[in-house]
């Protein structure tokens, strides 16, 4: 057997070879000599070319006479008319920034109040919102604090997932890394990270008295404010108006059984038309998301808020009946898929009309507007339903700031917060970007209001939070065991049979 | 049936299996092209839509207009093909080794190496991310590089001590006779005879490098230095709460990714029969 | 020569004779400095964190936290070997493991069978082949939800309203009963390009000489392809299951991004991750993932003796 040596070779080795290592050698130098700068913000001409000016004029349908007046004009010292109380937030009375219409935009952001010097020089890194219109913005405000108090800013996109930042989050901390000062943090994140935040009560105890307590009080964590609200959402039911008056129902429902009658009227009478139209879509799916939802049905019907003062409550008659409602639901008013669905795919179902309720965030309203929706000006938000004799409830959620003890930064850091969840800023962020505001006054500025229409009907719906303070290192846990039971309920399981076992999981989880 | 009609028959079939396996294989990437090319607001749309009826190119624009994807897609390379070209260069070492030579140890290290991959990833993240740390590779490609080798590394080994055990030693002898040294014999003689396990192996470690999202994830911390996985993952969304999925870009940016890659494929698979038929063993 | 005396290829490795000849002793030196470079990277990436998981199982280590590690002993063991959702866990993983390696084996020998002959189109139909595993596993297990998706998917609009083969809209993932199946089938689609590759490696490899031979002995081709094929692919066919076994049984990116985090469909790398990430309990995490790597263990000592891998 031998081989035919003189065969000819279709590749020479040692160029092969020689390649090779050239090319890795080249790889690695050239990306070990990167020098790692977290995206720099300082260049006013950052911003990519087509992406966020699209998203900007969408995102505020009612902006449009600001970005008609002059986006260009950011270095211009915004004639900010607003005779706000100088530094005692304690005058909390309405720091409701009057500017006129002209005044928002993405590239024009308030200036500082009362800037604070004193840090000039020292580098703040801000682990902000994911890439969008939440970096857009966070650039903006990052560029002008910087313009006003010296102090610079690294803004650095978050991963878009939830659980991916919590992950990284974790990691710095593990590692006590001093890379991260000023970070985004989940609504009910607080209680876990808690160890690991400055408690800013001291610098700026003052200025939560602008906010809505029930934000603030689960932001404090034993005593410790551990972050300061930044924006807010809360559960809403969307419905289709044009639906409602086809079948002459007068108005969206009030409970829940008046959802599931309006839910089948309609489904019946689309049916014909739209084989695949579905009466009613939520987040089903075995998530944090289905803990929201599921809050709402339990907080909205007597059922308790799953823990309270250290108990897991689930396990009680009006949850029980909730539940056992919900569940029939699946098959009937909502697609059988429903148990996967998260917040796009219950948007999706409902904004290209495949849908008569949905039960979502704000984010979808806006989208729900825009110019190539198939349902833009036929749906309305209202508040989520109740069983007769309760009250409307909608789950917090939203993000806050907080600063990590392990920050070189800890001061200049503070200062940031303060600029980041003033009155100013989030009106700016509340029209501009439609984040919905944490404090009461901006929430009744007319030009909020403009921006965010659905707020007016809203502003008397309770607002719940998640036991995430309560809880502690412990709320994923707590979660987890609380929406796979929901899950289970929704694919078929009795809640007579699980809320007991989940109930009983908690409670040894809480101690 | 004759002979000429079973012939006919057979290739007919067989005809028919390639385009059902073809379809099979790409059908979902068809439609992956399709959603990128469909405007956002017809994408959930019943009846469905099998072939695009308002083609729009605007979902490519956003992707290639961010800055972000085209370096992203630069960082991924420079990893892919770092890694690969390492993983062979130390894998054909350590197999040539394990496949040709008996040596006290060899079945232990072979297990050893095997069982690099019997750990799940997210075991191993935290010391990974501490020991990165330490060395200063955090946010930096290097990071990447080194521990992509843990599911490289091993079957690179695999295979290629799997095909060194298959080479006939007439050859290797031959080369002993005329002087050679062991690592002579290595790089002039079996080299050229592992070739399809080279470009085998070489190709999966890329892809395999190429598609890796948690450690990219974990050690990676800023957009300049992410890699197309990451980048896939973080389009840019036009409103508030992270709750948005730009499903638009993420279809046109895996379009984009995909291409690239089959292009490759198609010029290597021409060197891999080139190479074997003009080195074929002979009976 | 007959058939079966032209397959006995002289492959051995060169065997080293107990009285260590000079050569001899140099090649052994040689190999572990051939061997160094695998071994020091497996040492750094892999040993060291490895090691140090196995430790922190026995404690009551926690991400992130301020409080004091203790050391507790087997208690995480314990409480592991009277989990529920851990035991669901194997259950669900050995279950995908099953449908995904015997799918994957035997679509992939076929694919690699029908494109290792000479058709027109051949290379076209090789780059297709990488197009599934070419796609990242996050992006492609979206496509395929959006494709199971109940009302909108493509999958439930072709078997109900365009061939008829089913009633009603299927909720593919949504069903327990269908839901491992469905993502079974994602993975076979993903990964039977690896198994095809590395068999037509393989069967590049065998001189087509072979065949000649088994035709004129009157071979029909079922029965070459059963007595001269596998027995000589029997390298890459090992290969090629042990490495889709493996990765099967970590199986983790297609299910995070089906299910997200739903009791029922939870294998053990998700239940590890569960518990380390979101619940920051780096101690069971820990014990969890010496289990997997056990219970992998015991797969790859059973195909070792099954398939005698180190033959002579």
């Amino acid at each position: 057997m031998d081989l035919d040596l003189g065969v000819r070779r279709p590749y020479s080795r040692r160029g092969f070879l020689l390649g090779a290592l050239s090319a890795t050698t080249a790889g690695v130098l050239a990306a070990c000599s990167q020098p790692s700068q977290p995206a720099a913000t300082s260049a006013p001409a950052a911003q990519p070319p087509a992406a966020p000016t699209k998203p900007a004029a969408a995102a505020s349908p009612a902006a449009s006479p600001a970005a008609a007046a002059s986006p260009a004009a950011a270095a211009s010292p915004a004639a900010s008319p607003v005779a706000k109380p100088a530094a005692s937030p304690a005058a909390a009375a309405s720091p409701s920034p009057a500017a006129a219409a002209g005044q928002f935009s993405a590239s024009n952001p308030p200036p500082v109040q009362n800037p604070n010097k004193s840090f000039a020089g020292a580098t703040v890194i801000y682990y902000g919102d994911g890439v969008g219109i939440g970096n857009d913005l966070d650039k903006a405000t990052a560029q002008r604090f910087e313009q006003d108090t010296g102090v610079k800013i690294n803004v650095i996109p978050r991963p878009q997932s939830a659980t991916d930042t919590f992950a990284q989050y974790q990691r710095f901390f593990q590692g006590q890394s001093a890379d991260l000062d000023v970070l985004m943090v989940d609504v009910i994140w607080p209680g876990a990270f808690a160890p690991n935040l400055v408690d800013l009560g001291p610098k700026l105890g003052d200025a939560t008295k602008n906010h809505y307590p029930g934000i603030v009080a689960n932001d404090t964590v034993g005593g410790k404010l551990v972050s300061m609200p930044f924006f807010s959402d809360f559960g809403t039911l969307y419905y289709r108006k044009d639906l409602l008056q086809k079948y002459n129902i007068s108005a969206p429902p009030k409970t829940w059984d008046e959802l599931e009658q309006q839910a089948t009227t309609i489904m019946n009478g689309e049916k014909g038309s739209n084989p695949n139209f579905t009466g009613f879509v939520w987040q089903g799916n075995a998530y944090e998301g289905l803990t929201c939802d599921a809050l709402e049905w339990l907080a909205s019907s007597g059922g308790g808020k799953i823990v309270e003062n250290g108990k897991c409550t689930i396990n009680n008659p009006q949850a029980v009946a909730i539940l056992t409602k919900m569940k029939g639901w699946i098959g009937t008013i909502a697609p059988r898929g429903v148990t996967t669905y998260q917040e796009e795919d219950a948007r999706n179902a409902f904004q290209s009309g495949g849908a008569a309720f949905m039960r979502n965030w704000p984010y979808a309203y806006a989208l729900g507007q825009k110019d190539d929706s198939p349902v833009k000006g036929k749906f309305d938000v209202a508040a989520l339903p109740a069983s007769s004799g309760q009250k409307p409830v909608g789950t917090i959620g939203g993000w806050a700031l907080a600063v990590s003890k392990y920050s070189k930064n800890q001061d200049a850091s503070i200062e940031f917060i303060r600029y980041l969840t003033s009155p100013e800023v989030q009106t700016y962020r509340a029209v501009v970007g439609s984040f919905v505001p944490t404090i009461p006054a901006v929430a009744s500025d007319p030009n909020v209001q403009q921006a965010q229409p659905f707020l007016a009907n809203l502003a008397d719906v309770e607002r719940v939070a998640r036991p995430s303070s309560e809880t502690g290192e412990n709320y994923n846990q707590v979660s987890t065991a609380f929406f796979q039971a929901v899950n289970n309920i929704e694919n078929g399981q009795d809640p007579g049979s699980v809320l007991p076992q989940a109930q009983n999981q908690i409670q040894r989880l809480l101690g | 049936m004759t002979r000429q009609q079973k012939y006919v028959v057979g290739r007919t079939l067989f005809y028919l299996m390639l385009v059902v396996i073809a379809i099979y294989l790409v059908f979902p990437f068809y439609w992956a092209f399709r959603s990128s090319v469909t405007p956002d607001n017809q994408l959930f749309s019943t009846p469905v839509q099998y072939w695009p009826t308002n083609p729009t190119t605007g979902n490519y624009q956003l992707v290639l207009t961010n800055g972000n994807f085209l370096r992203a897609l630069a960082n991924s390379t420079v990893v892919a093909v770092s890694v690969t070209v390492l993983s062979l260069a130390i894998g054909v070492l350590g197999s040539y080794a394990l496949g040709r030579f008996r040596f006290p140890g060899r079945l232990p290290v072979m297990y050893l190496i095997l069982s690099m991959t019997m750990f799940p990833a997210i075991a191993v993240l935290g010391a990974l991310f501490e020991r990165i740390s330490n060395f200063g590779l955090y946010n930096q490609l290097p990071a990447l590089i080194i521990t992509y080798l843990i599911f490289t590394l091993p079957f690179t080994v695999w295979v290629l001590t799997s095909f060194f055990q298959q080479m006939p030693k007439d050859l290797e002898e031959a080369a002993y006779v005329d002087g050679c040294s062991p690592l002579q014999t290595l790089y002039m003689v079996m080299l050229p005879l592992v070739a399809p396990g080279l470009v085998t192996t070489g190709l999966l470690a890329f892809i395999g490098a190429w598609n890796e999202f948690l450690f990219a994830l974990s050690f990676i911390q800023t957009p300049d230095k992410q890699t197309v996985t990451l980048a896939l993952v973080n389009f840019a969304t036009t409103t508030a709460g992270g709750f948005e999925i730009p499903w638009g870009q993420i279809q046109a940016a895996t379009v984009i990714v995909t291409i690239p890659l089959i292009v490759l494929t198609l010029i290597f698979q021409r060197r891999i029969l080139a190479g074997l038929t003009a080195g074929a063993v002979k009976g | 020569m007959s058939v079966e005396a032209r397959t006995q290829l002289r492959t051995a490795p060169i065997v080293v004779p107990t009285v260590h000849s000079d050569l001899v002793r140099r090649q052994i030196r040689l190999s572990y400095w051939l061997l160094l470079p695998s071994l020091l990277v497996v040492a750094l990436v892999a040993l060291v964190p490895l090691l140090q998981t196995i430790a922190q199982s026995f404690t009551n280590a926690r991400l992130a936290s301020a409080r004091p590690v203790q050391f507790i002993g087997l208690k995480n063991y314990a409480d592991l070997l009277t989990d529920d959702a851990f035991r669901h866990a194997i259950w669900v993983t050995v279950l995908f493991t099953l449908l995904t390696v015997t799918f994957e084996f035997v679509l992939g020998m076929g694919i690699a069978l029908v494109v290792n002959s000479n058709f027109r189109g051949r290379g076209p139909m090789r780059a297709a082949m990488l197009v599934p595993w070419a796609i990242p596993t996050v992006v492609s297990t979206q496509i395929w939800r959006w494709m199971y998706h109940d009302i909108y998917g493509v999958i439930n609009d072709l078997l109900v309203d365009k061939l008829h083969f089913l009633p009603s809209n299927v909720a593919w993932i949504a069903d327990p009963a269908t839901a491992i199946p469905a993502v079974a089938a994602v993975d076979i689609w993903k990964t039977t390009p690896f198994v095809a590759l590395l068999l037509l490696a393989g069967l590049q490899l065998i001189p087509g000489d072979i065949y000649e031979a088994a035709n004129v002995d009157g071979a029909n081709p079922v029965q070459a392809f059963l007595w001269l094929t596998l027995p000589l692919l029997r390298p890459a066919i090992v290969v090629a299951l042990i490495f889709r076994t493996l990765d099967a049984l970590r199986v983790f990116d297609a299910f995070y991004v089906m299910f997200g985090n739903r009791a029922d469909t939870q294998p053990m790398a998700i239940y590890a991750q569960q518990n380390i990430v979101a619940f920051s309990d780096l101690g069971y995490g820990g014990a969890i993932s010496v289990a997997i790597f056990l219970i992998i263990a015991v797969f790859v000592i059973t195909y070792v003796t099954i398939f005698k891998v180190e033959q002579s």
